[in-house]
């Protein structure tokens, strides 16, 4: 595995968290209105963190928090040789008239966010929604969706992938982009 | 990832513990799916199924159409009273005729133990399993044993009792291949006429009397006399004197409870004959958990129905 590349290490996810915080700030206010959206299944670890983060900031501000799964929305189904499955949605609030920020960790075809959106709609009708992802794959997308907020920007082959490691499940915390030695 | 080891849902006994709990964590899923301000995905959107009722049945049409609607799939109901059936269409005609409609899936309640398996065999289309004569009723046996998870955490280890006719239950023989590949301990209770003389074969107990059973569970599964078998039924015979005395025998009402030392669950497939196998108190009571499995049957069947539709059909 020589050909990967770190992209991102420990010190480098924390400030990129961290100035990702700053921005929805000053978008966002005191997030009155706003409410995080993690997309399942590796969205919610970039999304737990940013939550973490604006805790810390503003220790007495709550900021409703809910994890969206996309799998029956997915415009795959019955085109792989296996059943695509779903993980847990936890969304203890309606998003009607709020301001929505989806996270999730990689922006590649655009075809996860699709399918969020789709399903993200039977919690009601947001205001407006953003799109936060800790690595943007540019020039890659096969449906016109573009984030709002980017960690890192990536640009990548289609053979190549992107790898994000977390403490909490893999170990460690890094970004890595990976030669696929299957190509 | 993980996918069901079958392409149909023709019986318990075709699937194996993986398959079971797969399912019940696909059911989790869909469980929220159904508690959601909009109850609907657009995962089946482009599949059709039909749904063939050659018996009478009220409660799981309604749970499959549900289920079915629920995913956004396009159905098409069939009741043999009101079709070629009665003009002596065969089976297979019958249904070769609506696959030439290009039905994806079919569920299918028959009279007949093994229509679905017959089926299988001679058309292209996933077969669900609704219930067929006195064998099986797979969906039933599932929303049962994913009930007793919800509730008590588990299945494994736990002692479950089904009481009342166990000769004509195809909840029954459901409820015991997949209560037993799961891990728990099954006993039958009933009247002897209306326990079958193999059902030992399958590795259950059998006890006579209710109240011992009762105080050997952890469960209760208390099935309905099928009263259209009774007094001047299909072959007039009688499996027991009167209503009556099965009630005083084998029927569970507060005064047997309150012996017990000890809280246990109860459930009921439905419909339930009140004042029959169950009084209305217990059925009513804080331990049964009989409407707990109706909203339960929903999510099993979509997720069952989601798991058969995944197989791909696009790539040929």
């Amino acid at each position: 595995m020589k050909n990967n590349r770190l992209i991102l290490n420990q010190t480098q996810i924390d400030l990129t968290i961290q100035r990702l915080c700053y921005q929805l700030i000053e978008n966002h206010d005191f997030f009155q209105n706003s409410v995080i959206l993690g997309l399942q299944p590796r969205g919610v670890f970039v999304a737990e963190r940013i939550v973490a983060q604006l805790k810390t900031i503003f220790p007495e501000i709550n900021i409703p928090y809910g994890t969206l799964d996309a799998t029956f929305f997915r415009d795959d189904f019955r085109r792989r040789s296996n059943p695509l499955i779903p993980n847990k949605t936890k969304i203890e609030f309606i998003i009607e008239n709020k301001k929505v920020i989806l996270i999730d960790d990689v922006l590649y075809t655009g075809r996860t966010i699709r399918a969020g959106l789709d399903a993200m709609l039977a919690y009601g009708r947001p205001d407006l929604v953003e799109l936060l992802v800790l690595i943007d794959r540019r020039y890659s997308r096969h449906l016109p969706i573009e984030p709002n907020y980017v960690g890192v920007t990536v640009d990548s082959v289609t053979s190549e992938r992107v790898e994000v490691n977390w403490e909490n499940a893999e170990g460690k915390n890094q970004v890595i982009l990976k030669a696929n030695t299957k190509i | 990832m993980e996918s069901l080891s079958t392409k149909h849902l023709l019986g318990i006994k075709q699937l194996n513990p993986n398959d079971i709990n797969l399912i019940f964590e696909t059911a989790d899923n869909f469980k929220e799916v159904i508690n959601r301000p909009i109850k609907k995905v657009p995962s089946l959107r482009d599949i059709t199924i039909a749904n063939l009722f050659f018996e009478n049945s009220t409660r799981t049409k309604l749970s499959f159409e549900l289920a079915e609607k629920r995913l956004s799939a396009d159905v098409i109901n069939f009741s043999a009273s009101a079709s070629s059936v009665t003009k002596g269409e065969t089976l297979i005609d019958t249904v070769n005729n609506i696959l030439a409609m290009k039905v994806d899936m079919v569920v299918m309640r028959h009279p007949n133990p093994g229509a679905g398996i017959f089926l299988s065999k001679h058309i292209n289309a996933n077969i669900i399993n609704a219930g067929d004569g006195a064998h099986e009723h797979p969906t039933q046996a599932l929303l049962d044993a994913y009930s007793i998870r919800e509730k008590l955490g588990g299945v494994n280890g736990k002692n479950i009792l089904i009481v009342g006719d166990i000769l004509h239950s195809r909840v029954a023989l459901s409820n015991i291949y997949c209560l037993q590949k799961l891990g728990a301990k099954v006993k039958v209770c009933g009247p002897p006429t209306l326990i079958p003389k193999y059902i030992k074969s399958l590795g259950v107990d059998v006890s006579y009397k209710l109240d011992e059973a009762l105080a050997w569970c952890d469960i209760a599964m208390m099935l309905r006399i099928q009263l259209e078998r009774q007094n001047g039924g299909e072959f007039d015979v009688k499996y027991f004197p009167t209503l009556r005395e099965y009630s005083n025998m084998y029927g569970l009402n507060m005064q047997r409870l309150n012996k017990l030392k000890k809280n246990i669950v109860i459930m009921h497939p439905g419909p339930i004959n009140r004042g029959v196998e169950i009084s209305s108190e217990v059925a009513d009571s804080s331990n049964s958990i009989i409407l707990n499995q109706v909203e339960n049957g929903v999510a099993i069947r979509m997720a069952v129905l989601y798991l058969l539709a995944s197989t791909p059909s696009f790539s040929n």
